[in-house]
């Protein structure tokens, strides 16, 4: 009997403790979640919309090309282990940054691509915000295109997701803003002459008209620590990683749109 | 360099009037961009692009420096006969490009 009320006790705190961890409160709510595109002016809304007018779409017939191309030495191609990408790829960016079971580590989708590149076809992993790694981004991330976000942040996930809000969270550079004082306080506000979003990682990698190319959420990302005048991490730095994971998290249930296209 | 080509209507009819669109991936580079070192990058634009629908030339554009990364072209033909529209253009490296596509036309 005695036992049986310490497990329930026991099974209650658990329940009560996974509540607090798991069930954090989102600042935006379900419901009021809106993905940059709805920010976006009518023009830039029906350039991503339209798939022909839509610049993102050359990288991601590019990734199309490559996906079957053999590469490094092993001589195998994406396709040669992974099939129709339309198949295998489905859903599988909605669930990035994840850990990888191997190394424990944090990776997003460009570092799972790039790991497949030099573990598994013995090439060069390609380098950071290259052509090649953007096409194969793109074109792994628009097969999940209309699914939602769901990623884990539960297990090993949990310290990087931890990091990235504080991240998130703190004040930095010279401006002394976090994330937080405009994507959460003042989305929907004007900034100049932009409206603020609730910066959501959902469209990525996007093609931004300011940088006439594609770009990846670390290239989007330095564009922030620079507009507060903070330090700006290099390529590949794991913080960038760790709040990729928070934003996710923060998007979860925000549809895929990749390519997107912004201002 | 990666090109893609819409024609709307598809299959158009003789005499009707068709959307030609052309996206080609291209730097447009202004030439007054530097590195990160502070050199200059060289200017390199698509200068000229034509295309040809069955061999004549129905279309000719100068571009420029001004003309935004990843030009997007759009004119209008009249569909005469099933065929194929030719697109060339030539960069100021002398790099050139082509792209081609088909038209064919039902009574």
């Amino acid at each position: 009997m005695r036992g049986r009320s310490a497990a329930l006790l026991f099974a209650a705190m658990l329940a009560a403790w996974s509540l607090c961890a798991a069930g954090q409160q989102r600042r935006i709510p379900a419901g009021e979640l809106k993905s940059g595109i709805a920010f976006a002016s009518p023009e830039v809304r029906a350039m991503q919309a339209d798939d022909f007018s839509n610049p993102g779409m050359l990288w991601v017939e590019k990734g199309e090309k490559l996906w079957s191309t053999p590469a490094g030495k092993a001589g195998r191609s994406c396709a040669d282990c992974h099939g129709e990408a339309s198949a295998s790829m489905k859903g599988v960016a909605t669930r990035y940054p994840a850990i990888d079971r191997a190394s424990g580590g944090l990776l997003n989708l460009e570092g799972r691509i790039r790991q497949c590149r030099s573990e598994r076809q013995g090439a060069s992993a390609p380098r950071l915000e290259s052509d090649e790694l953007l096409s194969l981004t793109a074109y792994v991330a628009h097969q999940s295109r209309g699914m939602p976000i769901d990623v884990s942040v539960e297990g090993a996930a949990r310290p990087h997701f931890e990091a990235g809000r504080a991240l998130y969270y703190r004040r930095i550079g010279q401006v002394n803003l976090a994330c937080a004082n405009c994507h959460e306080q003042n989305w929907g506000r004007i900034l100049l002459s932009e409206t603020i979003t609730q910066g959501h990682p959902n469209a990525y990698p996007i093609y931004r008209i300011e940088w006439q190319t594609l770009g990846s959420i670390e290239h989007r990302l330095r564009g922030c620590l620079s507009a507060v005048r903070a330090e700006i991490l290099p390529y590949g730095a794991p913080e960038y990683r760790d709040l990729e994971l928070f934003l996710a998290w923060r998007a979860k249930g925000l549809p895929i749109e990749t390519p997107g296209v912004r201002r | 360099m990666a090109a893609r080509i819409q024609v709307a209507p598809p299959r158009p009819k003789r005499g009707e009037v068709v959307e030609v669109r052309i996206l080609i991936q291209h730097d447009m580079e202004t030439g007054y961009r530097r590195d990160e070192e502070g050199h200059v990058i060289p200017r390199d634009c698509i200068n000229l692009l034509t295309c040809r629908y069955n061999g004549v030339e129905v279309f000719r554009a100068d571009l420029s420096s001004g003309i935004a990364a990843n030009p997007f072209l759009q004119f209008y033909t009249v569909a005469e006969s099933s065929g194929e529209l030719e697109f060339s253009w030539i960069d100021d490296l002398s790099v050139q490009g082509s792209a081609r596509a088909s038209i064919s036309v039902s009574e």
